[in-house]
């Protein structure tokens, strides 16, 4: 692999104009994932599932480059009907389209030309990874006081073109003061097994409020890491919902630092997963000053030979008093084969706090069955009745009433 | 009240800081081959406990010294402890406690543990281990008509080998992690309990470990078969001299239970913690593990653990046999500058199998507590089930309080329930309290208590009452 690596590197630094600062960082961060390689189980975060094996199991040999000079069609019938909606479109990780069409073009501006920092060294790999390999990247800047209309649609869409590739992108969001803005992941995939690394970093103002629902609904055999980093400045508030459903393997890490008094996080998800799908969510909120509170409902409906992965957790810092912090976690098991595994974890220096977390797995409860059929639903009636009720309750979650009913839709879900 | 206040009184230090001025003998300094031939040698064991020994070692040099734990500590250096250390009364073995060195006696008195056998009426049998010997076992006599072997490690390796052959390592294997195969290696003495078919163990068993020497490591090995459907309820408690470095104790306790049987472990541990700087104090990592071997069989951990500068130990039950019972109990009180990483392994692997965990963590001073757990039902063990409970208290925020439970559910039939919670004591608690006249610690005293009542109910008498005063005073100082 690290030939391959250092081959495809060199072959995007001919095709590109990267600065010769932005090239030395990209340098290092290559370096950086050469030494550890993709994360495995020896890491703790990656524990439960081991992406290096998955990598290895579902795609073999990766391909790091990616042309993206030339333009790519875009097929406009899987745009989202029903819904108005500013529209950023991915095809194959190269930005086609950013469009905002529904909004005040003064309140919000788009830069390109971003300093690179290292903002993010920690110890993940995947970070190194998009820092060496991704395109250029953009900041979407929601002006002072300005609400959006429309919620931005961001379509994640791969073509023919791609096979056993690595794809790596990067979007920067910055909220200003009391401005707010409705967010959604829609991933479509036509092709199999490439492997999407994804990097969204917001930085949340005072006052403001973000919204991101990221829907991966259609069955593919892509995998998938997608990395939410979240600061929050007072009195903001943040709120994820993921429906994580459609993808072979997709790990959804959301990282929420709460700096501000009064800012608080939401975290919503449900994994719905089929044959053979390995899915993961995890957490990490920061409760850093007082007066700050999260939310977390993740509940899974797992298939054969299906495994989900579950690791929340609220570290609340000794400054962080009166702290609310709540993780529940519920699953159900549907096959023998099915699996569900989950740490949720506390770690708390302040002792004015409340702070708790539940977690519960098992099967369909018979006596409810029981109770349907006797009413004359049949078993598989019964069954999706109660499974779809389950999941019922994480999507009524979901604040924004019109994207509430569109999600409700899409995954089939009725009242 | 005046009792209680004058209970605290005498206790406000550590009441087992003395120690005593005995004559030992030490293996030289070191871990070596040489000085694990020195132990097998002295202690006059057979060829394949030796070999036992060494392969251990072998397998122990390959090992490095795990660090995932929370509470760190400086780097340990393995070869600047003793590994042996005896009172030199003890090398000809004294046959009955007349004989017992009086100074040995008078330890044990201080400590509020009578040898002598008259002076017990309440019925509980003792093995008590001097750093790496164990002194005396009362009530032998009365067991042995019954057919219970209990007694030392190295009398049973010399009189009942084939039982120790058959089962020892049979749940911590010589190839376990670091702290257990050290253990292995070097072990020096503990007890050693053989339960009959059928019988029901009359009295509570109980050993006392204590250390003395200094620059000792103690390693104790405990051995408890139940056989099929008999009873055993085993207690531990354990003390050590006040000292300004830290000590290591780094046991291994191996419980099999066969079909129908039940074994209730408890522990009392109150080693020195270190002074309130942090200073001294043991590090106690101790691998504790039971097998549920046989069908219908039950094993329930219990620990009031409010000693040592570090505790790091899980309590683990590995649920073979169909409709096994695992529990753990537990309360975790860290004062001052003391770490504590605590919280038990329930595996499940045959059918029907239920697991029951409780944990009670408080936290005060500059403490920190975690509760680690982990909760794994395997595929085949078909409508198993599993409770967790876990609460943490937590006194000031200069301390902390971390839950990091594990949960792996790879069985559709079996039902896994986890509740964690993190609070205070409340304002109004406290204030209903004191409005009925009693002083604030008075107060935190009885809610601590309530707080830990699930627990403290578990144990057996004699010790519910030890072990309640002892919550009550591992936190004094800490209100306000």
């Amino acid at each position: 692999m690290k030939e391959q690596l250092k081959t495809d590197f060199e072959k995007i630094l001919k095709i590109s104009n990267f600065s010769e600062k932005d090239i030395e960082f990209k340098k290092n961060h290559l370096n950086k994932f050469i030494e550890n390689g993709f994360p495995s189980r020896k890491l703790e975060n990656w524990k439960f599932l081991d992406l290096n094996q998955i990598i290895k199991k579902d795609i073999g040999e990766l391909s790091f480059y990616n042309d993206y000079s030339s333009t790519n069609k875009v097929d406009t019938s899987i745009f989202i009907d029903g819904l108005e909606h500013n529209k950023i479109i991915f095809i194959n990780g190269r930005i086609e389209k950013i469009d905002f069409n529904y909004e005040d073009e003064n309140q919000i501006e788009i830069y390109d030309d971003i300093k690179v920092n290292d903002k993010f060294d920690n110890e993940n790999s995947l970070i190194d990874l998009n820092n060496a390999f991704r395109n250029k990247y953009y900041k979407i800047l929601v002006k002072k006081g300005y609400s959006t209309k429309k919620p931005l649609v961001i379509y994640h869409l791969t073509n023919k073109k791609m096979k056993s590739k690595n794809i790596n992108l990067r979007l920067d969001f910055e909220l200003e003061q009391n401005s707010s803005l409705k967010l959604i992941d829609f991933f479509n995939d036509l092709t199999d097994k490439n492997f999407m690394n994804i990097l969204y970093n917001f930085d949340l103002k005072k006052d403001s409020i973000l919204k991101n629902y990221k829907i991966d609904k259609s069955l593919n055999k892509n995998l998938k890491y997608s990395f939410n980093n979240i600061d929050q400045e007072k009195n903001s508030i943040s709120e994820t919902f993921i429906f994580s459903a459609g993808s072979n393997y997709f790990k959804n890490e959301i990282n929420c630092n709460l700096k501000g008094e009064y800012s608080s996080a939401f975290v919503n998800g449900i994994f719905s997963l089929k044959e053979n799908q390995l899915h993961e969510i995890r957490s990490t909120i920061n409760h850093l000053v007082e007066n700050t509170k999260s939310y977390q409902l993740i509940k899974s409906v797992l298939g054969k030979n299906s495994k989900a992965a579950y690791q929340g957790r609220i570290h609340v810092a000794s400054k962080a008093q009166k702290t609310d912090g709540y993780q529940l976690s519920k699953a159900i098991l549907l096959d023998e084969t099915s699996e569900f595994n989950a740490k949720p974890e506390l770690e708390i220096y302040a002792d004015d706090v409340k702070c708790s977390h539940g977690s519960a797995s098992g099967s369909l409860n018979e006596n409810s069955i029981f109770y349907l059929m006797s009413r004359g639903l049949n078993y598989k009636q019964s069954k999706e009745l109660l499974i779809n009720g389950f999941m019922l309750d994480v999507v009524e979650k979901i604040t924004d009433s019109e994207i509430k009913n569109l999600i409700k839709n899409m995954i089939g879900l009725k009242e | 009240m005046d009792t209680r206040k004058k209970d605290i009184e005498k206790l406000k230090d550590y009441k087992y800081g003395f120690s005593t001025d005995i004559e030992n003998i030490k293996a030289p300094k070191g871990l070596n081959e040489d000085v694990i031939k020195f132990i097998s040698n002295i202690k006059k064991e057979p060829e394949w406990m030796l070999e036992f020994r060494l392969k251990a070692f072998e397998r122990f040099k390959l090992l490095k010294e795990p660090n995932w734990q929370k509470p760190k500590y400086p780097k340990i250096d393995y070869q600047d402890l003793y590994y042996y250390s005896a009172p030199k009364s003890m090398n000809d073995k004294p046959k009955s406690l007349d004989e017992l060195d009086p100074k040995l006696l008078e330890t044990y008195k201080k400590l509020g543990i009578p040898l002598q056998e008259q002076a017990r009426l309440n019925g509980i049998a003792v093995d008590a281990v001097f750093d790496s010997v164990s002194v005396a076992t009362t009530f032998k006599e009365e067991l042995t008509k019954q057919g219970i072997i209990f007694c030392s490690m190295s009398e049973a390796i010399q009189k009942h080998p084939k039982l120790v052959k058959k089962y020892l390592g049979t749940v911590i294997p010589t190839t376990d992690h670091f702290f257990a195969t050290l253990n292995s290696a070097v072990f020096t003495d503990g007890s050693f309990v053989y339960i009959p078919e059928g019988i029901k163990c009359p009295m509570e068993l109980s050993t006392y470990f204590r250390i003395n020497a200094s620059e000792t490591g103690q390693f104790e090995r405990t051995l408890i078969i139940a056989d099929k459907g008999s009873y055993v309820s085993y207690l531990e408690g354990c003390t050590a001299p006040m000292r300004d470095e830290n000590q290591l104790h780094a046991a291994n306790v191996e419980l099999i239970a066969l079909d129908d049987a039940e074994i209730k472990y408890s522990t009392v541990q109150n080693w020195y913690p270190g002074d309130e700087n942090g200073k001294g104090g043991i590090y106690n990592f101790v691998t504790k593990r039971g097998l549920c071997k046989g069908k219908n069989s039950k094993i329930s951990w219990t620990q009031v653990e409010t000693g040592s500068a570090i505790t790091w130990k899980y309590p683990s039950c590995i649920l073979k046999g169909d409709n096994s019972i695992g529990e753990f109990y537990s309360i975790a009180i860290t004062n001052n500058h003391q770490k504590a990483d605590t919280g038990t392994k329930m595996i499940h692997l045959g059918k029907n199998t239920k697991s029951k965990i409780i944990s009670k963590g408080i936290s005060a001073g500059f403490s920190d507590m975690t509760y680690r757990g982990l909760v794994d039902i395997n595929s085949k063990a078909e409508n198993s089930s599993n409770y967790t409970q876990c609460d943490s208290l937590l006194m000031g925020n200069k301390c902390g309080a971390h839950t990091v439970p594990y949960i792996k559910n790879k069985n559709f039939d079996s039902n896994i329930a986890h509740e964690a919670t993190t609070s205070k004591i409340s304002e109004e608690q406290l204030h209903y309290c004191q409005q009925r006249g009693l002083n604030p610690e008075e107060a935190v005293g009885l809610i601590v208590n309530g707080f830990c009542k699930e627990v403290l109910q578990q144990l057996p008498m004699e010790f519910a009452v030890e072990a309640q005063k002892l919550v009550g005073i591992s936190l004094e100082g800490s209100v306000g």
